[in-house]
């Protein structure tokens, strides 16, 4: 393997995480503050859909992410109000949403542009463009750095590098604010929240807003930037590797980001090898690569590799005492 | 505490409450195709003349509902023991070895009736088995059976391409799919059943797989409410602490709750493999497993209103594909939506409604007695 197939692997490592870890942030936030969130594939479907139908429609990509942002966002008031106000299942909130947003990206697609429930391809200005980072030109020629500055770290799209910024934003926020502080307790322990004479239900919406609006950014750059409008199921089971990124990622914004790099390698050498001979990655299935990040997940579930603690108070509705 | 809902009669508990919970699924699926630009009322009248109006289309319907008996049964089962199965449709994937491997070995040298035994053993063990890890880790190692189902749901239908493509696939074909069976893994059709009642089942593949449905029904019904098992797992699911306390064994519960509802889901295979494909293939099951949670949780987990809910999806199955003929801008995804807002109105906001009924019952029951006393 020469640099340049490595090169060309991680930038394709790098496109194919962005949707894992907006998405994982995204639970991240609503499992914290303890609402379990299984729609996540719904919402970044939903999203995609109402950023490239918007787009599309209004020639405009920031129309269309903020189409995908308000959509998504009211998938998570749905569901937040099933499962905060309602105190309803959690779990069946989320699949509710994974099977509506399914089924209704479709129908309307179909219904709004007759072209089989896919959305009209993007023009330039209504994608996402790409970012180059200053004087990627100028350093390419350079040995082994340069392809590396001018090739992997530049020329992503904007999104991308606020993705990547959002893990230590994430982070800060959690750890280093009042805000973070309170959505942990939640989490945690409601109980002692109430009784400190902050709200809950308050705390508890705020954080699958927060979660909603990641949510809309992965759809968005699912349609608009990897793909040039919206395609049915084009989320295609990238929210529940998302899950399954933030259980094997302990519910911590760091682990959040390794872990959706790793899953997004698997990704992109799987991708790689079905039109590349690579040497030992012949032999191995193709089905075994895909479903690698899903039995990793289980064996740390497990507790063979570290042991998994969600949220103590995740997936279960507060009651205030009477 | 003060109690939050009061006590309904058990009519409006049962029949009531779970009608106006779908009727409001139905309103909301009404205003998507309002949306659309048709007419919901005219929808719905083709759905329901596709799917009653005719001997072929009731086949359908029947065939259809046969899938979501089994499937809804498996998640009903894991619901009584207060377990998530979100794993039906990995369960009954992977139960299609069982049926595929007893039809592939026998179909020339036995007769259906002693192939199906056979197979629909293989089914239910190779269902459970899938069930059996997500079970045994969550009764002894405490991760959440929900995640690790998703997770064994993409493994299953990774594992299930490889199976197809290295194992069932004969040399020099292309598709994911085994060979076609001979007449003996060949379940026998029920058009005797609908001629009963003077009707032509026409090509639909209407098929024996439908009684064992049946039967399974009356079984789980037997196992939750006949036997000891079935009480110990409703105690599981209605208080755990109060189960351990009493001394039953917890974690064989999980394991043995687990194992009926992938048994079951295994089960499924039947239907399209034997009963109207004669072959296995590529995503068989259809997200059949996850309409068994709409169909749960629409028909309480008990196995009549299971039966009914089965059937109810099977006529939208049925009269949807009609539909998507005459009204080509509502495809069959409309299905996929009404699944949605019946899982969200009868298993999330199942108790959205109930405070007003209470409310209402409770005035009514007032302003009766206030009449009495009046006289």
């Amino acid at each position: 393997m020469d640099t340049n197939t490595i090169v060309v692997l991680l930038q394709s490592t790098i496109r194919v995480s962005v949707p894992l870890i907006l998405t994982a942030l995204a639970g991240l936030y609503a499992e914290r503050s303890g609402v379990v969130d299984i729609g996540l594939e719904g919402k970044m479907l939903a999203a995609a859909f109402a950023g490239a139908a918007t787009a599309a429609v209004t020639g405009s990509a920031i129309t269309g992410i903020g189409a995908a942002m308000l959509v998504s966002v009211a998938f998570s008031l749905v569901h937040g109000y099933a499962s905060i106000s309602q105190r309803g299942d959690q779990i069946v909130s989320g699949t509710a949403i994974n099977f509506i947003a399914a089924g209704a990206t479709v129908i309307l697609g179909q219904a709004w542009f007759a072209q089989g429930g896919r959305t009209p391809a993007l023009s330039a200005d209504a994608r996402l463009s790409t970012y180059k980072l200053p004087g990627a030109d100028a350093v390419r020629d350079v040995p082994v750095l340069g392809p590396i500055y001018s090739d992997l770290l530049s020329g992503h799209y904007l999104l991308t590098y606020f993705a990547f910024a959002m893990v230590p934003i994430t982070w800060w926020v959690l750890y280093r604010t009042r805000f973070g502080l309170r959505l942990r307790a939640v989490g945690e322990n409601p109980g002692a929240v109430d009784t400190a004479g902050i709200s809950v239900v308050r705390m508890r919406y705020l954080a699958v807003i927060c979660g909603g609006m990641l949510c809309g950014l992965a759809g968005a750059y699912l349609s608009m930037a990897l793909a040039n409008g919206f395609v049915k199921n084009m989320s295609a089971g990238r929210g529940f590797i998302a899950l399954a990124a933030l259980v094997f990622a302990n519910w911590k914004p760091k682990n959040i980001l390794i872990t959706c790099l790793l899953f997004g390698f698997l990704d992109a050498l799987s991708i790689y090898s079905q039109n590349a001979d690579l040497p030992i990655m012949g032999s191995i299935p193709d089905q075994a690569i895909q479903a690698l990040p899903y039995v990793l997940t289980v064996i740390l579930l497990a507790g063979f590799i570290g042991k998994a603690s969600p949220p103590k108070a995740s997936g279960v509705p507060y009651v205030k005492e009477r | 505490m003060s109690t939050p809902f009061a006590k309904l009669p058990g009519w409006v508990e049962y029949a009531l409450i779970p009608l106006v919970n779908l009727a409001v699924a139905f309103l909301v699926a009404g205003i998507v195709v309002v949306f659309v630009g048709e007419n919901p009322l005219e929808a719905a009248r083709i759905m329901i003349t596709g799917a009653f109006g005719s001997g072929e289309g009731i086949g359908f319907t029947l065939y259809y509902a046969t899938y979501f008996i089994l499937t809804g049964l498996s998640v009903a089962v894991a619901f009584h023991a207060g377990l998530f199965n979100i794993g039906a449709e990995g369960q009954a994937y992977v139960g299609g070895i069982g049926v595929a491997a007893a039809c592939l070995t026998f179909d020339s040298t036995m007769p259906w009736y002693l192939v199906f035994v056979l197979a629909s053993l293989g089914s239910m063990l190779f269902g459970a088995l899938w069930a059996l890890i997500p079970a045994w880790l969550q009764a002894y190692r405490g991760s959440h059976i929900v995640i690790t189902t998703i997770m064994f749901n993409y493994i299953a239908s990774n594992l299930m391409l490889y199976m197809l493509l290295n194992v069932f696939k004969p040399l020099g074909q292309m598709a994911a799919q085994s060979r076609t069976f001979e007449a003996g893994g060949q379940l026998p059709k029920l058009d005797w059943l609908l001629s009963i009642f003077g009707l032509d089942i026409g090509g639909a593949p209407f098929n024996f797989s439908f009684l064992v449905a049946l039967v399974a029904a009356f079984v789980v019904w037997v196992l939750i409410w006949r036997t000891r098992l079935g009480y110990e797992m409703r105690t599981m699911g209605f208080q755990p602490h109060a189960a351990r306390f009493a001394g039953m064994k917890s974690k064989r519960i999980v394991v043995i709750a687990m194992l009926i509802s992938g048994a079951l889901a295994g089960l499924m295979a039947l239907n399209p493999i034997m009963g109207d494909q004669y072959r296995i293939q590529q995503d068989f099951v259809t997200g059949a497993g996850f309409v068994g949670i709409a169909v749960a949780l629409m028909g309480r987990s008990h196995p009549v209103g299971i039966v009914l809910a089965a059937i109810l999806f099977g006529m939208l199955y049925q009269g949807g594909a009609e539909l998507s003929f005459d009204m080509p801008e509502i495809t069959r995804d409309m299905i996929v939506v009404i699944q949605g807002l019946v899982i969200l109105f009868a298993g999330a906001l199942e108790h959205m409604f109930r405070p007003a009924i209470t409310a209402f019952f409770a005035r009514a029951g007032k302003s009766r007695s206030e009449a009495a006393a009046g006289v």
